[in-house]
């Protein structure tokens, strides 16, 4: 049988790294449902009300974006839109090349590792550090993330250790404090040696035109506070109509990805210093990144923009746990990377097919949703997508015999009967590569065909 | 979520869809539908023509194949009287699944109607007739899994109700209880390792509360686990929620 790429990948993950995600992701789960249910009568509703929220700002994106364009300009903010990734890393090395600048501090986002920026920027001479602990030790690993909020979820501390060691950050030691304190030392000289501070956005207000960074270990204030200039990159569908929904969104957010209340750091941004302030950026960039959104925005999928990127899905999704993040080949994995990645990878689709089928389909990630985003929906219209479009993936086994049978009731009646020849055939030995995906770890029961319909035919009341 | 909304329930009148699974496999568990259809008071009608609720396509991502199976339901399933199936997954693939497939069909309406009416047992029989406790007597302690695609409807809740209510039945609860068996239809075969995993590690929590009898208001689940289970050498009872409750009644010669 050929089996889905994601299968594969979790067929030769080493037990420590599937037992460390397994075992962080399910504690983390369980958390989060404890801290929502503590400290609200009905979270449930909670998910529906900000879903809503979310919902009506996609679908209103056209009025909402030129209005936030409007306030952050009148904040004096410089607005940019970039269509593309390409698009998005040249208004940033743009906006570094005016101010002479090679130097860059990065905070956490996952624009930046969907447009490639770190490497772009590299080959053009500028070094962009990554200043979130688990983003700086990916960073110097050369590696990827592996979720969306604990990118290096996949490393052991003794992994981390041997890295530090290797890059002269001192002796082997794997006590997690060492490991923080040297690192937060390092990388104190390299806020000060920076011109550019770049961050991401978790949501910008239409209504003041703030944009809010939730951080738990003050990176992103460090990177502000620094640097003459702040670059911040946000997805369109970033935007939120007003203030008060940061009330829901801010406490929904903190809960779902880390069962905090609130994340240690929450910081609203209305623009460049002003004369009155003592400190801060005195230049301030939004980045408007498109990247495949408005096609998504376009299409039956669209819901998917309502993610906050809180990682929950990824936490309570079985696969996600079996596979590790590495598995989904994207930037975005576990179930909101399954629906997203394929949608933006625009041409490349049928490369990233296979992601919609590694899911059975359970729905826990639509259950703990803090936006309720209908992931299973959203993956079964993918794989139809899929289908339409000729999109090849193995996991698909024709369906057009089986519906002429199941639509005639006649030959469905006579299959049922002719069935009963599997109780002869060794099935594990017939060339049904199915059947023998089955049969390798699971026993079929006997073929009862018809025996039913029989029983109720004959029996007397 | 899922679109759980019925219309109310009026007549004695209902329609059993017994599921392809009960048709091929489990005769028992159809067997013992019917009978508990029938001492809870209605009377049970089976539409000979009926097949599979379309599901294996619609999950499998061939809308075009399942829409046809799904129009041979609604021609199958005519009437009003409610319609009956001892399974969440089809239950929810005729309220749910269909009505997604069918958006942009012109005969999105009689799909939807037929959705409306179909109901899974356990909710069918708690929340549709108005059933409190289920009589008889059933001494074991029971592992209830909660199947997925019960997620969001008065299933589980009514399962367990009914189960708690019959003498001699202890449930006891496990751990990862949201957790998926990791069945999933065609993904147990094209994700053998992850599916195997998933089902043993939901085997191991349910070992560990040591109940005599897995139960489940879905069949399919139960196929994964028992055959696991037994692959492994290391049997585990299942039965599905219409067996017990029919046992229940066997056992007090209620029937």
């Amino acid at each position: 049988m050929v089996t889905e790429k994601i299968d594969q990948f979790a067929a030769t993950l080493p037990a420590e790294k599937r037992r460390s995600v397994y075992e962080s992701t399910k504690a983390t789960h369980e958390k989060r449902t404890k801290v929502l249910f503590d400290h609200f009568p009905d979270p449930n509703r909670l998910r529906l009300i900000a879903g809503e929220i979310k919902q009506h700002v996609i679908e209103n994106l056209d009025t909402y974006l030129p209005a936030v364009e409007a306030k952050l300009q009148s904040h004096g903010v410089i607005v940019h839109w970039a269509a593309t990734a390409e698009a998005a890393n040249e208004a940033v090395l743009g906006i570094m090349r005016a101010r002479g600048a090679t130097k860059m501090v990065k905070a956490k986002t996952m624009v930046s590792e969907e447009i490639e920026l770190e490497p772009f920027l590299k080959k053009h001479g500028i070094e962009a550090l990554e200043t979130d602990l688990g983003e700086f030790i990916v960073q110097i690993d050369h590696d990827h993330p592996s979720h969306i909020v604990r990118p290096i979820i996949h490393k052991s501390r003794r992994e981390i250790a041997t890295s530090f060691e290797r890059e002269g950050l001192g002796a082997y030691n794997d006590d997690p404090g060492t490991i923080t304190r040297r690192a937060r030392e390092f990388l104190r000289q390299k806020y000060l040696q920076a011109d550019v501070g770049l961050t991401g956005a978790n949501f910008v207000s239409a209504e003041s035109g703030r944009i809010v960074l939730v951080t738990n270990e003050g990176n992103s204030r460090f990177c502000l506070a620094a640097t003459k200039c702040h670059i911040a990159l946000v997805g369109i569908e970033k935007i939120l109509p007003r203030d008060r929904d940061l009330a829901l969104l801010l406490n929904l957010l903190a809960r779902s990805a880390t069962a905090q209340q609130l994340t240690v750091y929450t910081e609203f941004i209305s623009g460049p210093k002003a004369a009155s302030q003592p400190d801060g950026p005195e230049e301030m960039h939004v980045i408007f990144v498109d990247n495949g959104r408005t096609d998504v925005l376009a299409s039956e999928c669209r819901d998917i923009l309502r993610c906050i990127r809180c990682g929950a899905c990824l936490n309570v999704c079985p696969i996600y746990r079996q596979a590790s993040g590495h598995a989904y080949r994207s930037v975005y994995p576990g179930p909101v990377g399954a629906v997203l990645s394929p949608l933006l990878a625009g041409e490349k689709f049928p490369d990233k097919v296979d992601l919609v089928k590694a899911s059975s389909l359970c729905g826990a990630c639509n259950e703990v949703c803090p936006v309720n985003i209908p992931i299973p929906d959203l993956l079964l219209r993918l794989r139809d997508k899929a289908k339409r479009e000729g999109a090849p993936s193995c996991g698909t086994p024709p369906m057009g015999a089986w519906a002429l049978l199941a639509s005639q009731p006649t030959a469905w009646k006579a299959a049922l009967f002719g069935g009963k020849v599997m109780n002869y055939l060794p099935l594990n030995l017939l060339p049904i590569p199915a059947a023998q995906a089955w049969l390798k770890t699971r026993t079929l029961p006997a073929w009862r065909g018809g025996e039913f319909r029989r029983w109720l035919k004959n029996r007397t009341r | 979520m899922l679109n759980a909304e019925r219309s109310a329930v009026t007549g004695p009148r209902v329609q059993l869809m017994a599921t392809c699974l009960c048709d091929a496999f489990y005769d028992d568990m159809a067997r013992a539908t019917v009978e508990v259809l029938e001492h809870a008071g209605c009377a049970v009608e089976f539409p000979e023509a009926q097949t599979c609720c379309g599901q294996p396509a619609f999950n499998g991502g061939d809308w075009a194949a399942s829409r046809k199976v799904v129009r041979h339901a609604v021609r199958t399933f005519t009437g009003d009287a409610p319609v009956v199936v001892p399974s969440g997954s089809c239950a929810a693939m005729m309220f749910h699944g269909a009505v997604l497939e069918f958006e942009k069909e012109p005969d999105l309406p009689a799909v939807e109607s037929l959705g409306r009416r179909t109901w899974e047992l356990a909710d069918f029989l708690v929340n549709g007739l108005g059933v409190k406790a289920w009589p008889g007597r059933y001494d074991a302690k029971i592992a209830f899994h909660r199947s997925c695609h019960t997620r969001g409807t008065g299933t589980a809740a009514a399962a367990v109700q009914l189960l708690r209510s019959i003498a001699g039945v202890t449930v006891v609860e496990f751990g990862e209880a949201e957790q998926c068996c990791g069945f999933g239809g065609t993904f147990s075969v094209a994700f053998p390792k992850i599916s195997t995993a998933m089902g043993t590690l939901k085997l191991d929590h349910v070992r560990a509360a040591q109940p005599d009898v897995l139960v489940s208001a879905d069949m399919s689940c139960l196929m994964h686990m028992g055959g696991l289970a037994d692959k492994a050498h290391a049997p585990m009872k299942t039965q599905h929620l219409a067996q017990v409750l029919r046992d229940a009644l066997k056992n007090s010669g209620l029937l």
